[in-house]
Formats: structure tokens, sequence, C-alpha cells
């Protein structure tokens, strides 16, 4: 099989794409040290037991609350942080493993990210240019080459490369930063780019733009998005599924018509039910939720939505719930989605 | 008398059908050696008691500048000019003592970050206890039942318990609770809100916007909330105004400005605001960047990136027309309501 991303796309009739990036009960704990002889007195349990798959093709929304794992997954599936349980497969081959699996050099030139601050990625001592062209110059492309390469890139990030390509980052505006990041993330033509909360700090103009850039790009390059935002609007303009977070676990996933027009899980509706109205006739008096997410130090036991949850009952302290499946790809964790969980509302919300 | 209370007394005949906030032609300037940054260009603003008035716009089009000079929270380096009358006193010409009484006895602010206004090394009890004392002279145990008051009214759960708590210890949402009890101390008559929910996560920014509007009904307060967010002036404002390069642009009731924006850069910001029903939509952008404040066009400051400039944008800054009643908005396609229809259906656009 030839490296090139368009032989990896899903063709029509070939059936159910197989997943470019499976993920299987991902697990990262942060030790927390206190004291002066700096012990660890606390775990932060940021992800705890993740599992999904990233179709060829498709964008994988991830949404929920500030804290709740979303960054902390993307640093995992981009290898940045070495998971502490479970693990992944891209193309079917398991990533890391010894023997047989995809060496991690060879994922990280496949897999792509893009962050949320412009600035973090970009060398402020370098010209845009050769920030782009860095790696793939550092993959033994040869100087030439990758400077055209470059050119290319900016070009089709929307960066005329005549006026932009000798600029230092400082004297771009966070969109033209941004659009920079994206360019150098595809700079080594990878297959998956995760982009983390990539528009979260633009005005909402410039976010326009570059979202409408990212889905030419996708198109244009056929790419696999993984988009993570707090945004709810956002992932849905973009997302074909979506996925959502609490505490470090996945409280419900699917495609982006069911989770935004029959969400499931009491979590995920309270977070469509916050967005601002932007119609001052349609004003609630009453938040869907009240207080702050708990702490992921010390989650509650069984479900971890619990004690915000209008719904909870004694099983729901009890046992963790595990995902329903509702069909199509549509799967929720809550005792009522589960028929015989000996929640009094179960099995009313099965499809 | 207190001071405060003394500024409060000052600020009594405005009750009375004048308005809150009186601001006109403000222009403010930072001088530098090397730039002059023109922050914002002749805004005129009213407010009336009781009233909350969302400024809306993108970074760097002025809202902050405009509603720290409101308060005369400006470096040094600022140059400001026009008139500023809050609670019928003249602001500009305060000196620093009615300006001290002025600021928590008349007009109070809270920040995006709470930590801009919450000391660290204090309690949160301690903090508004002193801001009650100061402004009041009232004694310790009445300042103190006070702060266990003010942290019931932005519901704060387990409020005797939080009041000996330090800033850092609460949680994100309860600590911009916290700010809000603090500038509530001393029972402002105008509160100025800079971007307060923005940093928050949704399900807590609807919960502060809605403690924001009960508190406003409930004290009678007059806000000035300013946001990049449409969403958020949907669910707080009763009017917007919409800055743009240092300019207020439109402005008008909120429902009928968000559902029929006169101004093609409020028309452009909306048509820019994801919301649901775009999925799979092409979204509409506004071509190009703000203009350098160190260097504004002649004429209408939107008309290099405007799809419908034409010569007369450029020959001045356009005046206001009034196409119907409340409604404003400086452009020159805009046109002025006849006089007999001034009371009529509000021109289509
Ligand atoms: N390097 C780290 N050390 C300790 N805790 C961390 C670290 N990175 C993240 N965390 C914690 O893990 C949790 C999840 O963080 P994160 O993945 O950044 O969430 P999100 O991106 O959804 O806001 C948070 O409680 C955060 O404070
Ligand atoms: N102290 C200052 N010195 C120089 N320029 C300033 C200062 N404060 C603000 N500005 C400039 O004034 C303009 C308006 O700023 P601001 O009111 O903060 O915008 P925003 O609408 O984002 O709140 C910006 O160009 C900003 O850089
Ligand atoms: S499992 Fe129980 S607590 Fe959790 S979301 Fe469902 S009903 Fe609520
Ligand atoms: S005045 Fe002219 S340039 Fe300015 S917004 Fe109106 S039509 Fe556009
Ligand atoms: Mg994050
Ligand atoms: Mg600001």
């Amino acid at each position: 099989m030839s490296e090139t991303p368009t032989d990896h796309r899903p063709g029509p009739g070939n059936g159910p794409a197989r997943p470019l990036l499976l993920v299987r009960d991902l697990v990262k704990h942060f030790p927390i040290r206190g004291g002066l002889l700096g012990r660890p007195v606390g775990t932060v349990r940021a992800v705890d037991g993740v599992s999904f798959a990233v179709r060829a093709g498709e964008t994988l929304g991830i949404v929920g609350e500030s804290g709740c794992g979303k960054s902390t997954t993307a640093r995992l599936l981009m290898r940045l942080l070495e998971p502490d349980g479970g693990g992944m497969a891209f193309d079917g081959a398991p990533v890391g493993a010894s023997g047989g699996g995809m060496a991690l050099k060879e994922y990280r030139r496949q897999v792509q990210m893009v962050f949320q601050d412009s600035y973090a990625s970009l060398n402020p001592r370098l010209p845009i240019e050769d920030t782009i062209a860095f790696a793939p110059r550092v993959h033994g492309v040869p100087a030439r080459e990758a400077g055209e390469r470059a050119h290319a890139l900016l070009a089709a990030v929307g960066l005329d490369p005549a006026q932009f390509a000798r600029r230092y980052p400082h004297e771009l505006s966070g969109g033209q930063r941004q659009r920079v990041n994206i360019a150098r993330a595809l700079a080594l033509n990878p297959r998956l780019v995760l982009l983390d909360e990539p528009v979260s700090a633009l005005d909402k103009s410039v976010e326009a733009q570059v979202l409408n850039l990212l889905a030419d790009l996708k198109e244009r390059f056929g790419l696999t998005y993984v988009f993570i935002s707090h945004d709810l609007n956002v992932v849905q303009w973009i997302s074909d599924r979506v996925l959502v977070m609490y505490l470090g676990k996945v409280v419900e996933e699917g495609p982006v018509e069911a989770i935004y027009e029959r969400p499931a899980h009491p979590y995920t509706r309270a977070l469509l039910a916050s967005r601002p109205a932007m119609d001052p006739a349609r004003r609630r008096t009453e938040p869907p939720l009240t207080g702050d997410p708990p702490n992921p130090v010390n989650p509650p036991s069984g479900c971890r939505f619990r004690t915000r949850c209008p719904f909870a009952e004694p099983v729901c302290a009890e046992r963790a719930p595990a995902a329903a499946d509702l069909g199509g790809g549509h799967a929720a964790a809550c005792h009522m989605a589960l028929p015989g969980s000996g929640h009094s509302r179960a099995g009313r919300l099965a499809a | 008398m207190s001071g405060a209370a003394a500024a409060r007394e000052a600020a009594r005949p405005a009750a009375n059908g004048a308005p809150l906030v009186r601001v006109r032609d403000l222009t403010v300037r930072f001088v530098s050696r090397d730039a002059t940054v023109c922050a914002v260009n002749g805004v005129d603003l009213d407010l009336a008691a009781g009233e909350v008035l969302c400024i809306l716009g993108e970074s760097g089009s002025g809202k902050s500048v405009s509603l720290r000079a409101l308060m005369r929270l400006l470096p040094r380096t600022a140059r400001v000019g026009g008139s500023v009358e809050v609670a019928g006193q003249d602001v500009l010409a305060m000196d620093e003592r009615r300006l001290a009484d002025f600021r928590g006895g008349v007009v109070s602010m809270i920040f995006q970050e709470p930590m801009t206004a919450l000391d660290p090394v204090f309690t949160i009890g301690r903090q508004i206890a002193e801001t009650v004392r100061r402004h009041e002279g009232v004694s310790r145990a009445a300042a103190e039942a006070r702060a266990l008051e003010l942290l019931e009214l932005v519901q704060i759960p387990s409020a005797r318990r939080r009041l000996s708590a330090y800033p850092h210890e609460l949680s994100g949402g309860l600590r911009q609770r916290a700010m809000i009890a603090v500038a509530l101390a001393c029972r402002p008559r105008l509160l100025l809100a800079d971007e307060p929910t923005t940093a928050l996560d949704a399900t807590v920014q609807i919960q502060i916007l809605l403690l924001l509007r009960r508190l406003q009904e409930e004290l009678g307060m007059g806000v000035i909330f300013v946001t990049h967010d449409l969403g958020v002036a949907g669910e707080i404002a009763d009017r917007v105004a919409v800055m743009y390069a240092g300019r207020v642009v439109e402005e008008g009731p909120v429902g009928a400005l968000l559902a029929a924006p006169l101004h093609p850069y409020a028309r452009g910001l909306l048509g820019a605001t994801v919301h649901a029903g775009l999925r799979g939509a092409r979204l509409t952008t506004i071509p190009g960047a703000p203009p350098s404040l160190e260097r504004l066009p002649e004429g209408c400051a939107f008309a290099p990136r405007c799809a419908e400039a034409e010569p007369a944008c450029l020959a001045a800054v356009p005046a206001p027309r009034r196409p119907a009643p409340g409604r404003m908005a400086r452009c020159v396609r805009v046109g002025d309501a006849a006089p007999a229809a001034a009371a009529g259906a509000p021109r289509a656009v």
C-alpha cells in the first residue's frame, strides 16, 4: 500500500470503513504532589477509561466542560503523553507496540495537532516559511522542495506567500497565526489532524474564516479530523459524529444529528440547554445545571454526573453506568438508558 | 454622613427622569513617543436607571477602554475627551477624593478574571466587610453581617462557611460570584461588567447571567455589560450598542437588533456567528481585518471591508441615522425615518 493520503479515503460502496484510529480504555492519571517532600498526595483522574473510534474521512467532535479531559485525550492521541493504561491502533496496527506495531516516529508523521494558543507551536525567531518547512526538512525532504511545499501550503491556507513567507509570528494577527499552524500541521501530509480548541481564541468573524478553511482543506487533502471544543455550536457545524466527555469519561457518543436532536444523557441535554438562546423572547429563568463540575481528584462514585443530575437515584451512586446502545452508533452511559439497570426510569429512553 | 452615602445622596436627583449614564463624544487616545492609538472615537451612550446595555464588539474595538473611562480607571497615558455624567455627576471633573467615594459607592465593576478584583491574601468575608466599612463607616459586626447577606444574595452555597475561604479555595463559578458580591457591597446604582462570563463554561455562564439579571432587577441597578458574544447579549441585554474601531456603529433594542441588524458590520457579525442550524452551510465571513487605530481611515471605518461601500462613505464619518424609534446606525445606506413614519414600522433592510 502506498503512503499517499488519498489511497486511504473510504471509497463509495466499500462497506463500513475500518477505523483510522481505534482507542481502547485509555487512562491518564496525574499525581498531585504535596508537602515538603513532594510526595504524591492524590491523583487527578484526567482520562479514565476512554474508548472510541475515528473513521477515515470523518470529523469527530469532542465536547465537555473545561477540565473534563479533552486536551489530555488529545495529547494522548498525539503521544505527547504516555498513557497509564489502554492502547491505540492506527489503520489497524497497534501504536508504539514492540514488534509488528507502528513505530512512534511513523505514527507522529501521520498524525498532527493544532493547539488553541496560536503562538505555542511557532518558533518566534523563525520566519513562518521556515517553521512550516522545518518538519519536512527533519524528515529528509531537500531544502528547496521543503521551501516550495511551505509556499504551497501558505497559499492553501489563504496567506499569499509573496507577502507572508518571511514574516515572523509576532507580525501576524491571531487568525493569520492559526492559519500558519494549520499549514505547519499539514506539511508532512498527515492523515489525521487533532484540533484542540483551534478557533476558541479568535474573534467571531475570524473564527468563521478559519472554520471554512478547515472544511476546505479536509475536502482537498482527504483529511480526518478530531475537533475538540467547548463551543457546542462550532462542534455541531463541523462534526459528523460527537463524543461528550464528563470528568474523564465518555458519557455519550453518536452521529451529530442524534446528539443534538435526541440527546439521551442528562448531561448532554443540560450542556445543549445551556447555550445562549440568541433570542430574548426565549430567555429562561432557571439554569439547566447548578454548580461547577466536581474535582477530578475525587470524582463521585458510580455515575460521575450524579452530584449534578436531576434524575440521580441510589443505583447511580452504586454502579457506574455502562454505555447503552441506542442504535445507529448512538450510545449513552446512563442508567436511565439501560433497561433493567434498576433506575426507575430505565428503558424509557431506549430508541 | 459617610463618603459613599454622600455620593449616593448627590446622585439622588438623577433618579427623577434624568438618565443614570450620559456619555457624549467620548474620545480616548493613548499617546506615546512612537504612536497615538485612537481607541475610542466619539462615543455617545445613554443608560436609564434599571436598564441593561450590552456593548458588543470584537477585540480591540474599544469596549474595555470605554467602560474604564466611565470609572476613570485608565492609565495616565490616556487622553480622555468629551463628557461623562453618571448619576448626575461630572465624572471627568472629579478630584481623587470624590472619585474614591464614587467608585464602589455609585458605580463598581466586575471583570473576566475575578483575581483582578479579589485580593488573594484576604478571606472573601474580610474583603467584603472592609469594603463596606471603608465606604460606610459602619461597625465591624454590621459589616460582617452584610458580608454574609451578600454571599447569600449571590447564591454561594454554605455562605457562612465560605466567608472564611480564600479566593483560591473557590471554584471558578464561585469566585465569579464572590467578585460580584464585593462589587455589590455598597449597593452601587451602576454596575460595569467587562466580559465577566467569557472564561466560563456554558453551564456556569448561564448561571452567572441569570444571577446578574436577577440582581439587577431586585436592586434596580443600571448595568453596562461588555461582551463579544451575541448570544450573551441575547440573554441579558435590554439594548445593544455595537462597537467598531472605537465607535458605536449601531444601537437598538436587543430583540430588533439581533433579528435584523441595520449596519453592514453588525450584519456581518451576526452572519459569522456559528449557531444551530447552519450545519453544512458555508459560513459568511467579513473579509479583511479592522483598521489600525493609529491610522483610522477617513469616513466610515468599515468601508475597506464593506461590500456596500460607495463614495459617500469616505467623505465623512457617517452621522447617526434613526430609521425607527430606538434604533440608530452610522451608515449612509440606512435612511432616516420620515417624520410621519417615525413611530411606524422599522424600515426593511
Ligand atoms: N500535567 C498535568 N498535571 C496535573 N494535572 C493535569 C495535567 N494536565 C491536565 N491536568 C488536569 O487534568 C484534568 C483534565 O485536564 P484537560 O485535559 O486539560 O481538560 P480540558 O482540556 O477538557 O479542559 C484537569 O483537572 C487538569 O487540571
Ligand atoms: N494602556 C493602553 N495603552 C495603549 N493602547 C491601549 C491601552 N489600553 C488599550 N489600548 C488599545 O486600545 C484599543 C481598544 O482596546 P480595548 O478597549 O481593550 O478593546 P476591547 O474592545 O477588546 O475591550 C486596542 O487597540 C488596545 O490595544
Ligand atoms: S446514571 Fe443516574 S446520575 Fe448518571 S446521568 Fe443517568 S440518571 Fe443521572
Ligand atoms: S457607511 Fe458605507 S462603508 Fe460604512 S457601513 Fe455603511 S455602506 Fe458600508
Ligand atoms: Mg483543553
Ligand atoms: Mg476588552
